[in-house]
Parts: C-alpha cells; structure tokens; sequence
C-alpha cells in the first residue's frame, strides 16, 4: 500500500464522507448531510412509530399526546397476539405456514428456472436470443398486476384458481429478475467457460459447477426480491379458501379489528417487517454487486 | 434451402440443449406474461363477461370508456396525475439521495441504503394509515391539535380535499424502489479517476461533476431505474385501498388500477376491464419509451 492510499484510509476513519473527492465544499457537505437527516427522519417514522408500539402499555397506547416510544416497554402486544392467535377460526400458523411455503417455493422457484434461462441468453449466440431478450426487456414496462384480469382466466382455465400455484408460478417467471440474472452472468469471463468446455464439461455440467457459484450474488438478490414480494402478498383475487390465505391478508384483519387492537395491530406488523428487511441486511453487499451490473446497456 | 437458413438451422441444432434449458421459464413467462397481454387485446373487442359465450363487438369497449364511463375519466386523470408526480419526483428523490449515500464512508452508506429502501421491503402502509389517522387521539392529528396548528381532526385519509394530497406524499416516501438500489449501486461504482480528471479540466462544483461525469456514466443504471419507477407509478392501486379504503371518497384517488379491479372482479365486465387492461399497458410502454429517449441525452 502506499503512503497516499494509507493516509486516504486514516482519513476515511475520521471523517463521514469517506472519499476525500475533489469538488466538494464544507458548506455543501453540510446541506447534504441535512437533507439525510430529515428524509431519512421521515423514512424511519413508520418504523420507529410501529416498534415504539408495539412495545407500549395499554395506557401509553392512547396517551394523548402520544408519544413515539414507550415508557414502560412492555410484551403485552405480543402476548395478546399469542391468545389471539390461538382463539382465531382458523389458527394463525396456518396462515403463517401458506407465507412461509408461498415464500419458499416461489423464491426458490424462480431462482433455479430464472439462471437456469439466463444462463444460455447470456453465453449462448443461438437464433431467437436477440428477440428473447427483447421480449423480456418489454415486460419490465409494465406492471404485472395491468394483466391480472386476464391472467384470472388463464388461471381459471388450468384449474389453478385457489391453489397454491396460483402465487407461486407467476413468481417463478418474473422477468425482473430474469433480467438482472442475464445481466450478471454476461460479466463472466468467456474464457472460464471455453475452459470447462474444452475439459469435456456439458452444459448442465457448466451450469451447476461453475455458472452457478459464480452468480452467489446473482442468486441471493433474486432471493430479497422475490421474498419482498411474496412476503407482503395481502388478499388476492386467486385466492379464496380462508385456509390458504396468506399471513399478511390476517394481519390487515387484525389490524382492522379497531382501535382496541391498535396494540396488537403493531405487534403483528413488527413481525411482518423483521423478516423481509433481515433477509435484505444479510445479503446487502450482494445486492448492490448485483445491482450494479443491472444497466441497461445501449 | 438458402446457406443463410442453412446455418441457422445448423446453429439451433448445435445450440439444442440451450433451448432445452430455457424452456421451464420461457413455458411460464408465456403463460403469465406474454399471453396475459394478448388476452386483455383479444378480449377487450368482445363483450365477455365470464359466463356467457363472448361475440364480438369492436371498438364498442373503448367507446364506452370514453362516452359513457365517467368514472373512468377520473380514474384516468387521477392516473396519470399520480404517475407523473410520484414517478418523476420519486425517481429524483431516489436519485438525489443516492448520490447523497454515495459521498458516505461504506457502513453508514449501507445503514442509510436499508433505511431508505425498508419502506419498500416491507409493507408500511397500515402504519402510514395508523399515523394519519382521523381520530383526533391519531398520532399527526393529536400533535397538531396540541400545538394549535389545526382547532379539529383532520380526515386526512378520507376528507375529499386533501386525501390525495397525503396520498402522494405517503407514495412519495414508499416509492423508492428497487430502482434506488440500482442507481446506489451506480453510483458506487464510478470511475473516481474521473472526478479528479474533471476537476484539472475546470469542473468546479459538485453539480457541474454530477451532470458532466457522473450521470453520464451511470447512464446504463439511470434507464433501468426510470423503467422500474414508471412501471410502479402506473400500477398504483392497491396501495390506494389499504390507505384510503375503496372506494376512496368521492372517488378522488381512483386509479385506472382501481377501476379494472372494480369493473373485472366485481362487475365481472371481463370484456370492458380487458380493453382498460390494454389502454393501461399501452401507457406503461409508452411512457417507457418517451423516458428513455430523454435520459439517452443526459449530459449530451
């Protein structure tokens, strides 16, 4: 290491803005580092507002005014989530079973078809490649649920109408992340891919062996993205059945329960949230790897 | 057989096993992607209604949408008052403070990315809805009464006046995306050798630098990002229903969104919601085209 690269590293552990770039003034850095805070402020209300309480007292609950965080925390909430859960007409972990398996299969579904596509879209020159993509490109301009009538009677058509496939197979073909798992593998080097070629490697040779645990990153992000989605899945127009609803549809009914549950209603949303923002810090650096590659190239 | 055909047809033989492997995802994305579309185009000319046999009725749908459906002209100006103020104003909102993010020592730019895209990953609006609630003991409102800023409880998820006010400011800091990730990510990976490049060559502030160097290297980010805010800013729907109820009051956020799930699910017009199905992806491409014209010129 060099000595300037040694003083940029001491200097990044004394200051917040860590690249002591050219052309920033003091004055600038300090309107920047405002605007953060107050936007940030912003962001993290809902968070701090539904952790506070979730842990508040019956009585702080309704304090007026209210307060963000409680005085004497308190597991009341959950307890009382707890009785309610077990005294409701079909039982909380039911829904919480039908997230966790809709989460499962749809993430995992989605990132072995999704590389298992991308892969030869990325190395493979075959005819129809161009158009393929193309097509993909296209989808991402519009929202899926634009088509969801439709799609209601492709459902409908194949029986898949208040089964579980009906959340799980469109989540396997997302084109979003189709699109960044192309976008990934197309950075690995050719020659890597000649070698175990000309080492008598077949394609799904390649695929497992080496595609694969190169894209680590590739894979997780599709994770994060497909379980914030299929995570937060609330009420759908496939589903019917009160068994196979979803745990997010019995939270909004918990939390429509009024006022009294307002408690609860928090506890129960603090739930909701650990999990997708969890699994989005652990895999962060992957994420914004991957994300970086995701450019739309001209 | 020309030789061209001839090599194609050599080429997909030698490439068989690549289509093979495509095929489990290419089966589903056509069944819930592509051919969705061409059913809403297909369906949209006919007068389906999920039970009887649809006849064909030409532009008759569209016609209606126009003439007749009222709702629809609210819904469809809401639309597009909702798209272009949340997708433009989110998509600087997450561009500016990735930029912001990106001057940050490594941790505290990781800390503040989750922070920023948290409302994003989870679903908050029931929070949102618990702190603009109407009550006056509602978190906004008892503080506002309190300090005097207001003498009764505002409705401000359901008052006609101001709902959509709020509406847009909650999708506002909702609305980040993934796109903010992307152009983070962007941002980290600019070429700083650039910068000091720019500075020997008379770039003198932080906004010369971001508009001469930086946005035109992140060029590539900033398309994918401004895909993935339009498409959102258009399929604003459901968000409405869990923060204003629906129908909202008077009707004053109905999307386009709100209306193909009326019209679909509840009024079963299947035919009616396939042609407003097609109207709305028609928008969603199209503004996506308009979009990356401009930002193929950022920086030009």
């Amino acid at each position: 290491m060099t000595s300037k690269a040694l003083e940029n590293g001491r200097r990044s552990k004394r200051h917040i803005f860590h690249k002591a770039k050219v052309n920033r003034s003091h004055a600038g850095n300090a309107v920047v580092f405002t605007c953060i805070l107050i936007l940030g402020a912003f962001m993290a209300l809902p968070f701090v507002y539904a952790l506070g309480s979730a842990f508040k007292p019956l009585n702080e609950l309704f304090l007026y005014p209210p307060r963000l965080l409680p005085q004497n925390p308190t597991l009341d909430n959950f307890i009382g989530l707890w009785t309610l859960m077990k005294s409701s007409w079909v039982p909380m972990s039911r829904y919480i079973f039908n997230t966790l398996l809709i989460t499962a299969a749809g993430s995992a579904g989605q990132i072995i078809l999704a590389s298992m596509c991308a892969f030869p879209l990325a190395k493979h020159p075959f005819p129809g490649n161009k158009f393929i993509f193309r097509v993909i490109f296209l989808s991402l301009m519009f929202h899926a649920s634009a088509t969801a009538i439709p799609t209601y009677i492709i459902m409908a058509k194949l029986h898949m109408l208040d089964t579980y496939w009906a959340l799980i197979l469109p989540a396997c073909a997302s084109s979003f992340g189709l699109y960044l798992m192309k976008q990934f593998i197309e950075q690995i080097n050719n020659a890597v891919l000649e070698a175990a070629e000309i080492d008598g490697a077949n394609i799904w040779q390649t695929y497992i062996r080496i595609v694969m645990p190169m894209v680590k990153p590739a894979w997780l992000t599709l994770m994060v993205f497909s379980v914030q989605s299929l995570w937060n899945i609330g009420s759908s127009t496939y589903i019917y059945s009160e068994e196979l609803k979803t745990f997010s549809y019995a939270v909004s009914q918990v939390v429509a329960g009024g006022v009294a549950r307002t408690g609860t209603g928090m506890a129960i949303s603090v739930i909701m949230m650990v999990v997708p923002i969890t699994v989005y810090l652990i895999t962060q650096s992957s994420v914004m790897q991957t994300m970086a590659s995701s450019g739309v190239k001209e | 057989m020309n030789a061209r055909q001839e090599y194609t047809i050599k080429l997909m033989k030698r490439y068989r096993m690549s289509y093979v492997m495509m095929l489990p995802y290419l089966l589903l994305f056509l069944l819930f992607v592509v051919v969705p579309v061409f059913v809403a185009i297909f369906f949209g000319f006919t007068d389906f209604d999920m039970i009887n046999t649809p006849s064909f009725i030409g532009f008759s749908n569209y016609k209606k949408m126009i003439l007749q459906d009222n709702l629809f002209l609210t819904a469809f100006k809401n639309t597009l008052l909702l798209a272009t103020i949340t997708g433009p104003v989110g998509y600087l909102l997450s561009l500016f403070l990735a930029w912001f993010v990106s001057d940050l020592s490594p941790k505290l730019r990781a800390l503040l990315t989750a922070l920023f895209y948290a409302p994003t990953l989870c679903n908050v609006y029931l929070v949102w809805q618990l702190i603009f609630s109407g009550d006056s003991s509602g978190f906004l409102n008892s503080w506002l009464l309190k300090l005097g800023v207001i003498n009764t409880a505002k409705q401000w998820l359901t008052d006609s006046d101001i709902l959509l006010g709020v509406l847009i400011f909650i999708l506002l800091f909702t609305s980040m995306g993934t796109g903010f990730l992307t152009l983070v990510a962007g941002f980290q990976n600019t070429d700083t050798s650039l910068f000091e490049a720019g500075a020997v060559d008379g770039i003198r502030n932080r906004w010369q630098e971001l508009w001469y160097i930086t946005l035109p290297s992140i060029r590539p980010q900033l398309m994918i990002a401004a895909v993935q805010s339009i498409t959102s800013a258009f399929g604003i729907g459901t968000a409405i229903d869990l923060l204003c109820g629906n129908p909202s009051t008077d009707y004053k956020a109905w999307t386009i969104m709100n209306h193909i799930n009326d019209v679909g699910n509840v009024r079963f017009e299947v035919g009616y919601a396939c042609a407003l199905s097609t109207l709305l992806f028609i928008f969603m491409v199209a503004a996506n085209r308009v979009i990356q014209k401009l930002i193929s010129k950022v920086g030009n």
